[in-house]
């Protein structure tokens, strides 16, 4: 298939450490270790996990912000790991990206118009009259009003901020955004906002997003396509759809049952997980879930699964890497397990 | 001059003859209460004419977004509001046969972690990061267990520790708390504040800093602590998801004010005010169709500075009209439901 606008090949981002007297190399951190990612134009795909998995080095690496340690980003056929510098500065004006944290992502000495027009002065575009309308333009179709032109970023609140990043981002009517956490430090009425700018402007643009974040409800909300990653490494990818109805990973699962449903009326099945993600420093062997996995088996300590079609969903592109993909654990086992040990800790008497 | 004086007589000075009496239900009623902080700006209210109540053995839930006034609440009630700067301006907060909004300081010690613990949002900064875990917990014990020997506290703090899931809790007493895990650091605090065996434990947004999985381990965990317990739990999110899960009853809260209060069900169901049925309907849900709109409130949180008069919701409220002007009084709607709004009776979405 050509028409895929985005192509990630055994992508790996490893991070030296450095310490000691002589500040040798102690460590490696494998941040991201082996991810293939595929987005077709027009469409968003949503990569979900949790902290410390290596979402956000992803897209980092993917705009060659960091320099990936191996494998290849194709953007629209082209290799971005063998461009130079001017052409991968013409390529990032249809590679944009929107920060997690609108604070830390604007400059605060410079006014918003400041701001909104610098991309149209790096890529030379326009005379100084033509960027101005359209640093309007870009402040009226985001909502925040004219008058911003000449302000500074602290006098705007979160939600207003990441309006301005997201004006900022497709100034240059780029081709694919690159959305980190876009609406995670927001507040629950300006999340739905900036969501549904977010819907409006792929509609518009047609934009293709990369849309990172650990929210699943989120994920499911605005994403086509949705990858679950696990300690760097991609442990499931799906239809958005397909995933939510029939999750085949241990990892997926849990992780859908995990999130707390707003409705008192529903009693779910609780699965959960025991202990903390592992250290990307030191990822376990074999299958990198096997410290946490409710239905392990001693090939899992060993040998790592690669990720592949699933079984039964030929032809459907939904992909997992898990031996046992798809057998249900079973849970119920584990939750008396856990109740068990929950009695058998002491109790304190009042 | 003045601003320091009050900090140090924190408690507002009132005689009050009536005698405090509680419903034998509820261990805490909180009665107009008003606090305010002094800024740049003048004075400005960040819990304004607050009043609820909080059953015993249930789990109360404050929701509300930012700057709402969830967590000033909750400094009130635990007398921890900055000083000079915050201050209780006038309302009660009874517990048992006192009001805590006026006690001495010294009496609100033996109340303060001992009766009443405190969990807050980020334990990385509530923990001290210069001290071992072990001595912290052990400072606890010595703060209110002064007989208590360096042996017993040792076994009891390793006991603590065991008891919210912490393994090895023998060697991670002497770690210090940047060698721990997020979550791990959060079930510390939680072992510390159940030191003393609490009647009411208030966790301000514990869960909003952690992962979805472990976010479930620790909810899980209060729910585990509370039923072997019995103690009352005031929890402070933002997430309608964690309400629904864990909370008896809710307190909506909006720009310091309560907008809404009634039991789970019957607020998820049922919502009367039209901030709480805007909230329910803009967040995305798993069961909803993709990439369709989402409802949205418009506009944002006013400043506290810069408050509308009468409600505090009407420049975002899609059903406004001229008596919104006023401020709306605490209508009952229903059994144990009550919602401070003109239209909570006609409002329909």
């Amino acid at each position: 298939m050509t028409n895929n606008l985005l192509e990630v090949r055994n992508l790996k981002m490893h991070f030296p450490i450095h310490g000691g007297v002589l500040w040798r190399k102690i460590g490696t951190v494998y941040a991201v270790d082996g991810v293939s990612l595929k987005i077709r134009a027009g469409e968003t795909l949503g990569l979900v996990g949790e902290s410390g998995c290596g979402k956000t080095t992803v897209g980092r690496t993917i705009l060659r912000i960091y320099d990936p340690t191996d494998g290849d980003v194709l953007f629209g056929g082209k290799n971005m790991s063998l461009l130079g510098r001017k052409e991968l500065r013409n390529l990032r004006r249809n590679l944009q990206m929107i920060f997690q944290d609108p604070f830390e992502s604007l400059n605060s000495r410079q006014t918003i118009g400041d701001i909104l027009e610098e991309p149209f002065i790096i890529h030379s575009i326009g005379t100084p009259e033509e960027r101005n309308t359209e640093v309007r333009k870009l402040l009226d179709r985001v909502g925040i009003p004219e008058n911003a032109v000449t302000r500074f970023p602290h006098e705007f609140s979160g939600g207003q901020r990441q309006r301005i990043g997201i004006a900022r981002a497709i100034a240059l009517k780029p081709k694919m955004v690159i959305c980190d956490e876009p609406v995670s430090a927001l507040d629950v009425s300006i999340q739905s906002q900036i969501l549904n700018l977010l819907l409006e402007l792929q509609e518009e643009m047609n934009l293709t997003y990369l849309f990172i974040a650990h929210d699943l409800a989120v994920i499911k909300h605005i994403s086509d396509h949705i990858a679950v990653m696990y300690l760097g490494k991609i442990v499931e990818s799906s239809d958005a759809d397909a995933l939510y109805e029939r999750p085949l990973h241990p990892y997926t699962q849990t992780l859908i049952s995990a999130i707390p449903v707003p409705d008192p009326t529903v009693k779910r099945e609780k699965r959960i997980l025991i202990g903390d993600v592992p250290s990307p420093i030191n990822p376990p062997s074999g299958c990198r879930f096997h410290t946490r996995c409710p239905i392990v088996k001693d090939r899992c300590k060993t040998e790592e699964p690669q990720l592949c079609s699933a079984p039964g969903t030929e032809g459907k592109s939904h992909l997992v890497a898990c031996h046992y993909a798809g057998q249900r654990a079973d849970f119920q086992e584990q939750s008396q397990n856990s109740a068990r040990m929950m009695k058998k800790l002491p109790a304190i008497s009042r | 001059m003045r601003n320091i004086l009050d900090g140090i007589a924190n408690p507002v000075r009132q005689s009050h003859s009536d005698t405090i009496k509680l419903s034998e239900n509820v261990i805490l009623n909180i009665k107009n209460l008003v606090t305010a902080f002094d800024t740049e700006a003048g004075t400005v209210r960040a819990v304004d004419d607050v009043s609820f109540e909080v059953k015993k053995g249930q789990t109360l839930g404050i929701v509300g977004e930012s700057g709402c006034g969830k967590s000033v609440t909750s400094l009130s009630i635990m007398r921890l509001l900055p000083k000079p700067a915050g201050r209780i301006e006038s309302g009660q907060i009874l517990f048992h046969d006192m009001d805590i909004a006026k006690i001495d300081a010294d009496k609100m010690h033996t109340i303060r972690g001992n009766r009443i613990s405190m969990i807050f949002q980020e334990p990385m900064t509530a923990l001290n990061p210069v001290h071992k875990i072990g001595k912290q917990i052990r400072e606890v014990y010595q703060l209110h267990y002064s007989k208590m020997g360096g042996k017993d506290i040792r076994e009891k703090s390793v006991e603590m520790l065991r008891k919210v899931g912490i393994p090895d809790p023998e060697k991670r007493i002497g770690e210090y708390p940047h060698q721990i895990s997020g979550g791990m650091r959060q079930r510390i605090m939680i072992a510390m504040a159940l030191v003393c065996k609490p009647e009411v434990l208030i966790a301000d947004e514990p869960t909003t800093a952690l992962d979805v999985t472990i976010q479930a381990q620790i909810l899980e965990l209060m729910k585990a602590l509370q039923r072997e317990t019995g103690m009352t739990i005031i929890f402070i999110t933002h997430d309608l998801g964690v309400i629904a899960e864990l909370c008896d009853e809710v307190v909506v809260m909006y720009a310091g004010k309560v907008a809404e209060t009634a039991p789970v069900i019957e607020l998820f169901k049922h919502p009367k005010h039209p901030y709480t049925k805007g909230l329910l309907s803009s967040i995305p849900r798993l069961e909803n169709q993709r990439k369709v709109k989402l409802n949205v409130i418009k506009g944002m949180v006013p400043s506290l500075c810069e408050l509308p008069q009468g409600c505090r919701f009407q420049n975002r409220c899609p059903q406004v009209q001229k008596i919104c002007s006023v401020q709306p009084h605490k209508k009952s709607v229903g059994e144990n439901h009550f919602a401070s709004c003109h239209f909570s009776e006609s409002f329909r979405f």
